[in-house]
């Protein structure tokens, strides 16, 4: 697959290589988009007859890459793709493009609906990519996340999550509903309702399952629900809270904060429910456990140093009594989530009085606040690392938003989900 | 037995909540949760139950925290220990200890803030006597709050542990 790499970033990632002292042949390493301080300049032009469609595939395609933080949209109002062979690319490349989609749909006469979409290097006026699909109308959406997929995939050389899934808590009147949405919190459907509050859904590993816990019986209590059935089984209700479901990367072993043994305390669990472990012990609260991609580690909110920070301990056949904290900056630092990679966790920080999403890398532990909002909770990185999902406060109500992870972007995107919305969770790559 | 009757209560529930969409399958619980289920005594008699009656102090419920505090305040210390003598004069009865907290911050976190709410109230009532096996104490984090409003007034209300009985 051809790695799309305009010349000016080239330059500008030479110039940054000798401000930094890098041996120049470490250039090949480095991810040029992944610093998000420049964006690919695409054209997506209306696809043809796309009219006749009750949903504009381009609109679905062009918000997706947007969100990403890689791309810059330009506009393109009155200019018109036909046949491929009759672009004219200086039309384009004057207003700044450096690449194009173009496409168009045919309506077939069973209800389906043939979609062709064409990818096209603008400067060196070549074809990229070009696919052709058919659909029922009624998938649409999921194309036009396909398509988004390919032409970001092509052009960063990384993997696209726009066909992926999110799993969030919607709140309407007294009612709770866990429901899980496409990737930009479209085709939302719930898994459950209920008039008890519901936190914490994590996705299992292969996106099959999520687990959650839900207050319906007075107390938290932590359930496994498998979402093509809605079967559902109780894996944690001991004596006391249970809460903060988190799934091993094999997708064998949940932790679990428990508080059996008194306080609340980080615990081991098979996926089916037996086989209850400790796994670290302290004084102080010990919560919102999450594995490392390699299963070897947690990392997880403590206040045994006095107010709460994100620790790390090691995950073996023994009690950790020790753990190594992560985080020194400000007096509240909570909810952590490991990257796909591992190279680096989210986490909210407490910044004055107000809550923001935050990225630490594990390496130089260096810490980038990526949002100024008032009150950020539950950030979760898209499978490709590229994009934090989170929830935040506007006017009162809780609504999902997410950032590009680099933090050199700052733009927030709102996803439109309705009700009072909180918990967010990005789910895994689809098989 | 304690099996029998979760799954007697979750029927229960269900029927209450008829308007909700519910789970389709699998309600069966494990583990060594405290089942809770109707008084038995609820016909027995017509004479006042203490834990009802507006003059005792058995029907205040709800022990108030200061803020990043789980210290029960001398204020509460009659009204915990009164439930700590109930419950050693009363061998069958058993309570939930509900810990709550502010809004602000992780729901994770507030959970665990308000187990130790919860805990706190525990321990003062297991140091007047009373069976640890009459008590469990859990916390509903900043989930189920008093005071609606985004304010001190209401923070303050949503910090605390309420003594709820079995059956209630």
């Amino acid at each position: 697959m051809q790695i799309y790499r305009p010349q000016f970033v080239f330059y500008v990632v030479i110039i940054l290589l000798w401000l930094i002292g890098t041996p120049l042949h470490a250039a090949l390493n480095i991810e040029i988009f992944g610093g998000g301080a420049t964006q690919i300049p695409i054209a997506i032009a209306p696809f043809s007859s796309e009219e006749k469609l009750k949903q504009s595939l381009t609109t679905v395609v062009a918000a997706d890459l947007q969100r990403s933080g890689l791309f810059k949209l330009i506009d393109s109002s009155g200019l018109r793709v036909g046949d491929l062979r009759e672009i004219t690319y200086t039309d384009w490349s004057s207003r700044g493009a450096n690449v194009l989609v173009t496409g168009g749909i045919t309506m077939l006469t069973n209800g389906q609906v043939e979609v062709q979409f064409s990818l096209i290097d603008l400067a060196k006026q070549t074809l990229l990519i070009s696919d052709t699909e058919v659909v029922p109308a009624e998938q649409l959406r999921a194309t036009a996340h396909r398509i988004a997929d390919k032409i970001y995939e092509t052009l960063t050389g990384d993997v696209g999550v726009f066909s992926t899934r999110i799993a969030y808590v919607a709140k309407n009147e007294n009612k709770y509903a866990l429901q899980v949405a496409d990737a930009d919190g479209f085709n939302a459907q719930s898994v459950i309702e209920y008039t008890e509050p519901i936190i914490s859904p994590a996705w299992s590993p292969d996106g099959a399952q999520l687990a959650y816990v839900s207050f319906e019986n007075k107390k938290p209590v932590i359930y496994v629900q498998t979402l093509a059935t809605r079967a559902r089984k109780v894996i944690s209700n001991f004596k006391g809270s249970n809460s903060a479901p988190a799934w091993s990367p094999d997708g064998k072993k949940l932790a679990v904060v428990l508080s059996i043994k008194g306080g609340s305390q980080i615990f081991l669990i098979n996926a089916d429910g037996g086989a209850l472990q400790r796994l670290g012990q302290s004084s102080g609260i010990d919560t919102e456990p999450s594995f490392s991609p390699d299963g070897r580690s947690i990392i997880f909110t403590s206040d045994r140093g006095g107010s709460p920070q994100i620790y790390r301990m090691p995950v073996t056949g023994d009690v950790s009594t020790v753990a190594e904290r992560l985080t020194f900056e400000g007096s509240y630092n909570v909810s952590p989530q490991y990257s796909y990679d591992g190279k680096s966790f989210t986490f909210i920080h407490r910044n004055g009085e107000n809550f923001n999403v935050a990225v630490q890398n594990l390496d130089t532990r260096q810490v980038q606040l990526l949002t100024d909002s008032r009150s950020d909770e539950s950030p979760s990185f898209a499978p490709n690392n590229r994009i934090i999902l989170y929830a935040t406060r506007i006017k009162g109500k809780g609504v999902l938003a997410s950032v590009p992870s680099s933090g050199k972007i700052t733009a927030e995107f709102f996803l439109q989900v309705m009700g009072d919305i909180r918990e967010p969770t990005w789910g895994p790559l689809r098989k | 037995m304690s099996k029998i009757l979760s799954v007697v209560l979750i029927s229960l529930l269900s029927a209450c909540a008829s308007k909700t969409i519910q789970p389709t399958s699998g309600t069966g619980t494990e583990g060594s949760s405290v089942a809770t289920a109707p008084p038995a005594a609820a016909a027995k008699t017509a004479a006042i139950n203490p834990l009802n009656d507006p003059n005792n102090i058995l029907s205040k419920r709800s022990v108030y925290f200061n803020l990043d505090s789980f210290v029960v305040k001398d204020e509460y210390k009659s009204l915990v220990s009164s439930h700590a003598n109930y419950l050693r004069e009363n061998a069958t009865a058993k309570v939930l200890l509900q810990g709550s907290a502010d809004e602000r911050g992780s729901r994770e976190y507030n959970l665990a803030l308000g187990q130790r709410r919860a805990d706190s109230v525990k321990k003062a009532m297991t140091l007047s006597g009373t069976k640890e096996a009459q008590i469990e104490a859990v916390s509903l984090g900043e989930e189920k709050p008093r005071g609606t409003d985004h304010n001190e007034t209401s923070w303050a209300e949503n910090r605390r542990t309420d003594i709820r009985y079995q059956g209630e």
